[in-house]
């Protein structure tokens, strides 16, 4: 403690402050810490024995060192190692040296030497382990310097025969991460008899200690000769044989990587040639390996079986005839037949001498099988994926479900049959796997057509309680193809019994009945009249139109009916009415159909308004039109923007895709209009106490500027960082524009002083931050400013204020240009629908779960900005983070919220609305610390820390819903 | 009638199995290994009344105790067919030493070796049969097992338990005496279901692997396809409204059946009762519920949120139900549908064909389950009375036992030198003796009920090695030794009080009291050379100068040529001065160089010599 304090006093007495001359201005302040070395070396000869100098170097250790003085650390900290006789200190001291070599903008070529020096005289072989650690490090800093290269390697090469294992796992490590290829090594090994200065290089070297006595060196192995693969060397096909005997090892972390291993050398030499042992048939070495990681699907070890099932995946290169076995337990034959799954059953039973367990008494033994013919094991790749699919760990099941998908994303035959063992896995016990299949069965379904039987099994998924599953296999249909008019007709009932049974499925349903319409019109077509019940004599009763079923129905028929002309013959008079009013109420559900006869023709002219690319013209010349502003007077030029923002809006409304860039526009036009009618007022010619009243308007208007900049920053998504900078301009504007109204309406020069301040620095953060934009800012507001910068850090608050003033007034409007993508985060409630009159009733002071459901679109880590506000009628508001976990990712930039907020109240007399809304939450400095570089092992960046204060805030970006509650009191 | 196996090593010790040889039914097998005798499992035969029910014990020791024969008794799960004849045979033979099995085993084993009794004593009336308090006394000789913990039975004998997977606390366990070992798999299963886990033993290369082979015919098919139309066809038939009848034993697979079906029940939100037949069931559920860390990844994993086997959906079942109307599960006891509640229920609802049984299980022949699974739709009752059967019948395998490819995984992960197959018909045991013996090529055996087999092992024998001798030699050789090369290396092997050590001969020679005897080899070797002795000595000097570099070879001046330690002389024959006589000697530790230099001498000296 008492050194401690010493510790502190001397800290205190290092600081420097550097006295600024009173000329220049006050606010630069350096801090400068204290040397680290000096501190540190009078601690260790402190130290009277080791235990102290090994507490005093911990502590060290926990503070970083800055880059001056690590040179003059590690010379202590080596001079002190060389007196040290405790190894626990050396072991200490080898690794701070390590950590101090890591220190960003230190070049530890200097302590190179020191550092092999040390390792000759070491005896210890923990810390031999360790320095040889530090060397590493001291090496990946230096990856220009062959020579330092070279040294090390050979000294991992020197100790790579210490008889402790962890030594000659970090000279392997070395040796990997290090190695060349292009210079063969010396290995001058005295002693031993075959020191006769052969040249072998890094990797026959490192395959020699594949076959080490201790496990943990032959992954260390196989570790580094994975490392060199990444490091981009060929790896010698030579090695293959020795991997695949690393397969059979008996520890699991050697065939751990030696799967790995022997996979590189698959994809390095997918077409060598490789004998077959015990045969003389040669089979490519790709294949070849397939068969034996495949073999690994089964191991004793489930992390080997994780690793192998992954592997399987990425191997695309393999034979069609070696993948379709791994599907297929049964044994082996050249003469079995190509099997569809309606046969599968039958042949199953029928085809072998193996019973299958599914047929009473099918297992009495037939005629005798030749011999060559039945494999059980042997034939490698057989049955993998039946193995990994039914595994007890279901990391494995996952990790098999998942290479399934890959292979058979990149093989139509091989996604046809490995359809069967995907829809079985529906039923695994773990919803992540069911939910993964049905996901990769979505993935795989452009290549394949299901047929009747396989449909009815998906579908019987339906009927799962879980609102994932459900969804997933929804997106599922979208995108299947189905064969037959019964597999349309089918596929309709589940979904209208699943509607039934599960009525929040509503949107979900129609959306899957769309697709599965406009993808099948002529499946649909001969099913229309049953559907819509029509008769050819008998007119049929009218449909209840707020039937969910019924619109279920008419969705799926008016989708077909979109490619198929010939259905809206078969309509009845309804029908055409309810597609009136359905192509107006769910407009994304129904297409615009073209319907002949009798003048009904129902043309929507929102379709016929033209295609994306006449809009985009439309908004690149509105927005064209708007530059031309400066030449315009004052009022003219207003009302130039007010037609725009209009134009724009409603542009957004009619053309989805540009719905974003639209709205982004119009809002920063709002800004610009804002801005100039802020400027435009009559006050900035009064004097000040006469125009108090429009004073507020324009206050208030600076302030909606700055709300309006932060939800363009944050609520839109696929800004570049020019744009960020024309928002980040407006903002300013509107700083300089808050600055000058102060100074006008307060009294007091103290405020003013410390406002100016804050200015400068917002001035100098945007020069910081957006210095490569600056040259695309001519002429502008920030332009100015900073050409006045000199002056204006140095002139008084009122003299500022008046620049600022004119600057303002004399700047233009800056011209945006519209990034290539840009999204509006939306946020949409789904539940609750806000349309129950039944009050949620509860007790006073006991919480009542709410569900929420909600789809957010283009919303970046929701999981940190999204929130979700209860407004109560008192003008109470709560905000609720909802769990990480509450997040579903169904869709690229789309999440799906589904959470419960919890609500708790005071008693009220009657039932009252509340208001649920989902906030988007942004923090200035998220943009900061994304544009500034990281800073490594160093925490000492808190001096850098920027000076804007960041700002944090919320953006509302959903409709509110209203939900009726009624907190009852609680009854005694 | 008990079979008998034989483990032999060098010193012949015999190795008995006896019980379950080539037949599924009853599992004894007697054990012998490095002199120690081991029982594994003792078990029952379900189809027998008489004595032939229980393995025959007077087999082991024709008179005197069980007791001073066995070692230890070891149960590898609660089966009655490996477990049935154990209170017979610790309290009615006689046998006191311990019992070894796994806590839910020897929780769930006396309850059902209770039922049993009650069933024989109190139904059928049989005398001379074990008492409850046997079974009692029976348990208390119990020790139980837990999960690769290794158990030292005595000095020498320990064993260890692995994961078997065919019913909750089912074990495998590995026998090990000094270097030999033994691995019993008792019943187990390569493929995981809805509550176990599957078999595991890590590569403990034993020297003989006993292995169940019921199923050594049979790759079972995926096992989720198998799953999928058992809940495919019940769900069908509680839609169409019919009832489902499922005959099940007590334990094991029901419980199986019934976490399939309350999740599938809990998935998709069905509504129709699924009923359990009462009495053993709930006692068994309750071992269930207790005994989680033996149950699978799944359950193990979620039982802190709620225990699996607390069923939601699923019922005790009372006799009125049955008239019940509308869709029902009935999981009846028992099995083969050959007396009792089952049978009651399936005549109840056999005339309907919307209703449906699914048979879940082997059946034995002549019971109403193998005639219906057969296809017979009419059936003869006691009484003369028939019983039209209307209802579906399907079979759906859910049997627990590693199928063929499970035993080949199984002896791939723990690489055994022999294996020995028992518990399975003699027909389909051959098919796989002979894929074992293609695929791994070791032997295989497949003894019959009685026989003995005899396994011979190659035990390694340790022998210790003087520090000062092993640190000469790395002295000569390389730093590290090269597991790859073996080396060789002198050294005097001391056999003393049955421990080995190896040390070097001059340290033997103190330690056993001996002088060294030096062993000189003399040998003559007739040239035929016209020069004089010493210009000969000179000759063959400069001969074997040029022959043998790197060898220091002297001319001393005495007359004698020194090569290394051995001594060359010439001297001329009496009858003819052109044969010179060679006289070579060396000691026996230059055997390999004397003799080379013998030959090469005999061959003559080339004749460019000067």
């Amino acid at each position: 403690m008492a050194a401690h304090l010493k510790k502190r006093v001397y800290e205190e007495f290092s600081r420097v402050v550097q006295i600024t001359h009173e000329e220049a201005p006050a606010k630069k302040l350096r801090l400068s810490k204290p040397s680290k070395s000096a501190a540190l070396h009078i601690d260790l000869c402190k130290a009277t024995n080791s235990t102290d100098a090994l507490q005093y170097l911990l502590h060290f250790a926990r503070k970083p060192v800055e880059v001056e003085s690590v040179e003059g650390v590690v010379r202590i900290l080596l001079e002190h190692y060389y007196k040290e006789t405790d190894n626990s200190v050396r072991l200490k001291i080898a690794s701070l040296l390590g950590l101090l070599s890591k220190t960003q903008g230190f070049s530890p070529d200097c302590i190179v030497d020191d550092a092999i020096n040390t390792l000759n005289n070491e005896k210890s072989h923990q810390v031999l382990a360790q320095l040889l650690d530090t060397l590493l490090v001291i090496g990946t800093q230096l990856p220009e310097s062959p020579t330092v290269r070279l040294r090390l390697i050979q000294m991992a090469c020197k100790h790579l025969s210490d008889t402790y294992f962890g030594v000659r796992n970090k000279c392997l490590k070395l040796l990997g991460c290090l190695g060349t290829v292009d210079a063969p090594l010396t290995k001058d090994n005295e002693g031993a008899g075959t020191s006769l200065g052969d040249v072998r290089d890094v990797q026959t070297i490192i395959s020699d200690y594949f076959g080490d006595q201790d496990p943990r060196v032959r992954t260390a192995a196989l570790k580094a000769m994975l490392q060199l693969h990444e490091r981009g060397m060929k790896i010698h096909e030579i090695i293959y044989d020795q991997a695949c005997r690393l397969l059979t090892d008996d520890y699991e972390q050697v065939r751990s990587a030696a799967v790995q291993m022997v996979w590189v050398l698959s994809q390095l030499y997918p077409e060598s040639i490789v004998p077959i042992p015990s045969s003389n048939e040669e089979i490519r070495l790709v294949d070849d390996a397939f068969g034996k990681i495949s073999h690994m699907v089964s191991d004793g070890s489930w992390m080997v079986r994780v690793q192998a099932a992954k592997t399987l995946g990425s191997m695309l290169q393999v034979s069609p005839h070696f993948l379709e076995q791994t599907l297929d337990k049964k044994l082996m034959s050249d003469l079995r037949r190509k099997r569809t799954a309606h046969e599968r059953a039958k042949e199953l039973f029928t085809s072998g001498e193996f019973s299958s367990g599914r047929k009473w008494a099918d297992d009495a033994p037939k005629e005798k099988l030749d011999r060559n013919t039945v494999y059980l094991i042997a034939s490698g790749a057989c049955g993998a994926f039946v193995h990994g699919l039914e595994d007890e760990m279901f990391e494995v099941r996952i990790a098999a479900v998942d290479a399934l998908s890959k292979l058979a994303r990149s093989s139509p035959s091989f996604a046809e049959k490995c359809l069967d063992f995907l829809v079985d896995m529906f039923n695994d016990e773990i919803e992540e796997v069911r939910l993964q299949s049905i996901h990769v069965l979505r993935e795989i379904s452009t290549h394949i057509t299901l047929r009747e039987d396989q449909l009815d099994t998906v579908l019987a998924v339906l009927e799962d309680s879980s609102r994932d599953i459900r969804e997933a296999l929804h997106e599922l249909i979208c995108y299947t193809n189905v064969s037959t008019k019964e597999c349309v007709q089918l596929a309709l009932l589940e979904l209208l019994k699943n509607l039934n049974k599960y009525p929040t499925d509503r949107n979900s349903v129609w959306k899957c009945l769309k697709f599965l319409g406009s993808r099948h019109p002529t499946l649909v077509l001969p099913l229309v009249p049953e559907l819509l019940s029509t008769h050819p004599y008998f007119d049929t009763p009218e449909p209840d139109m707020d039937d969910p079923a019924y619109i279920a129905v008419l969705v799926l028929v008016f989708n077909a009916a979109k490619s198929c002309p010939t259905m809206p013959a078969l309509f009845s008079d309804h029908t055409f009415r309810h597609y009136a009013y359905l192509r107006d109420s769910l407009s994304h559900l129904v297409p615009p159909l073209r319907l002949p006869g009798n003048g009904l023709d129902l043309v929507d002219s929102r379709c016929s308004s033209g295609s994306v690319e006449s809009a985009q013209l439309f908004l690149q010349q509105s927005l064209n039109r708007v530059s031309t502003i400066q030449n315009l007077e004052a009022p003219g030029a207003q009302e130039l923007l007010n037609f725009t923002i209009r134009d724009l809006q409603r542009l957004g409304e009619l053309q989805m895709e540009l719905a974003g860039a639209a709205d982004f526009c119009a809002t920063y036009l709002r800004c610009q209009l804002l801005l100039m009618k802020a400027l435009q007022e009559k006050l900035w010619n009064m004097a000040v106490p006469l125009c108090l009243k429009q004073n507020v308007t324009a206050t208030a208007a600076a302030q909606q500027i700055l709300e309006e900049t932060y939800k363009l920053e944050f609520l839109y998504g696929g800004l570049e960082s020019r744009q960020v900078a024309t928002i980040h301009h407006v903002r300013l504007q509107a700083k300089a524009l808050q600055l000058v109204l102060t100074a006008r309406t307060r009294q007091g020069l103290d405020p003013l002083i410390s406002s100016c301040e804050k200015f400068l620095q917002d001035i100098e953060s945007f020069q910081r931050l957006f210095l490569a934009e600056l040259p695309h800012l001519q002429d502008s507001f920030v332009d100015t400013l900073l050409e006045l910068m000199p002056r204006l850090s140095s002139c008084k608050p009122v003299e500022m204020v008046k620049i600022l003033q004119t600057t303002l007034r004399q700047s233009g409007l800056l011209q945006l240009r519209l990034p290539e993508q840009i999204h509006r985060a939306t946020a949409t409630i789904i539940e609750p629908t806000g349309e129950s009159d039944n009050p949620l009733r509860f007790t006073t002071g006991l919480v009542v779960a709410l569900d929420i459901d909600a789809t957010l679109e283009h919303v970046q880590d929701p999981q940190n900005t999204v929130k979700v506000q209860v407004l109560y009628p008192d003008g109470q508001s709560h905000v609720i983070h909802p769990k990480p976990g509450d997040f579903r990712k169904p869709a690229p930039d789309r999440h799906r919220l589904i959470t419960q907020v919890y609500l708790s109240h005071t008693a009220w007399t009657e039932p009252s609305q509340i208001e649920v809304r989902l906030l988007l939450a942004y923090s200035s400095s998220s943009t900061t610390s994304l544009s500034a570089p990281k800073l490594g092992w160093s925490d000492s960046v808190d001096g850098l820390q920027s000076p804007e204060a960041a700002v944090e805030g919320t953006i509302p970006f959903s409709k509110p819903v209203k939900v009726y509650i009624m907190p009852k009191p609680a009854r005694r | 009638m008990i079979h008998k196996l034989t483990l032999q090593d060098h010193a012949t010790q015999p190795h008995t199995v006896r019980g379950a040889g080539q037949d599924v039914g009853r599992s004894c097998i007697l054990v012998s290994i490095g002199g120690k005798n081991i029982m594994l499992d003792c078990g029952m035969h379900m189809g027998y009344n008489d004595d032939r029910r229980f393995p025959d014990f007077s087999y082991i020791t024709q008179n005197g105790r069980l007791t001073e024969f066995l070692d230890c008794v070891i149960i590898s799960h609660f089966h009655l067919d490996h477990c049935g004849a154990l209170p017979f045979m610790s309290e009615m033979v006689g046998y006191d030493g311990p019992i070894y099995m796994t806590h839910p085993t020897k929780a769930i084993c006396p309850i059902l070796l209770e039922d049993f009794r009650k069933i024989t004593v109190d139904k059928k009336g049989e005398t001379n049969f074990f008492t409850s308090q046997m079974i009692k006394d029976c348990m208390k000789k119990v020790v139980p097992l837990n999960l690769h913990q290794t158990v030292q039975v005595d000095d020498e004998l320990e064993i260890k338990a692995y994961y078997a997977g065919h019913v909750l606390g089912a074990a495998m366990v590995h026998i090990k005496v000094g270097s030999e070992s033994v691995v019993y798999t008792g019943d187990y299963n390569m493929t995981p279901d809805r509550h176990l886990g599957a078999a595991w033993i890590d590569k403990c290369r034993p020297d003989l692997l006993i292995s169940e082979s019921t199923y050594a015919t049979t790759i079972r098919d995926s096992k989720r396809c198998r799953e999928r139309d058992f809940l495919k066809k019940v769900h069908e038939s509680i839609e169409r409204g019919g009832k489902v009848l499922i005959p099940v034993f007590a334990l094991g697979r029901a419980q199986e059946l019934c976490i399939l079906l309350e999740t599938f029940w809990e998935r998709m939100n069905l509504k129709a009762p699924i009923y359990f037949s009462t009495g053993l069931t709930e006692k068994a559920n309750h071992y269930y519920k207790l005994f989680i860390t033996w149950t699978n990844q799944k359950i193990r994993k979620t039982f802190v949120q709620r225990n699996m086997f607390e069923f939601k959906h699923i019922k005790a079942f009372d006799r009125s139900y049955a008239d019940n109307p509308g869709p029902m599960v009935v999981f009846a006891t028992p099995g083969m549908l050959h007396a009792g509640q089952s049978l009651q229920i399936f005549k109840k609802w056999a005339g309907n064909e919307k209703n449906m049984v699914i048979m879940p299980g082997y059946c034995v022949q002549g019971t109403i389950g193998h005639k219906i699974l057969n296809g017979q739709r009419k059936l003869e009752m006691e009484g003369r009375s028939t019983l039209d059967v209307k209802l579906q019948v399907e079979y759906m395998s859910f049997s627990a036992h590693a199928d063929a490819k499970g035993i080949m995984q199984l002896i791939r992960m723990a690489e055994p030198r022999n294996m020995l197959l028992v518990h399975g018909e003699a027909v389909k045991m051959e098919f796989l003796k002979g894929k074992i013996e293609q695929e791994f090529s070791i032997d295989c055996h497949m003894p019959a009920n009685g026989e003995t087999v005899a396994v011979t092992t190659n035990p390694s024998v340790p022998v210790d090695i003087s520090l000062n001798l092993l640190k000469r030699e790395m002295a000569l050789g390389g730093p590290l030794p090269d597991p790859k090369k073996p080396r060789t290396m002198h050294g005097t092997l001391i056999m003393k009080e049955n421990s080995l050590k190896l040390v070097s001969s001059e340290q033997a020679l103190k330690e056993l009291g001996l002088n060294e005897h030096q062993l000189r080899f003399t040998c003559r070797v007739q040239l035929q050379d016209p020069h004089s002795d010493s210009d000969t000595l000179h000759r063959i000097y400069t001969h074997l100068k040029s022959v043998l570099k790197g060898y220091t070879i002297q001319h001393l001046p005495d007359g004698t040529v020194m090569v290394e330690s051995i001594v060359i002389k010439v001297s001329s024959c009496a009858e003819d001065a052109n044969t010179k006589v060679l006289l070579l000697s060396w000691s026996y530790q230059d055997e390999d160089l004397g003799s080379f230099l013998s030959t090469l001498l005999k061959k003559g000296l080339p004749s460019g010599l000067c």
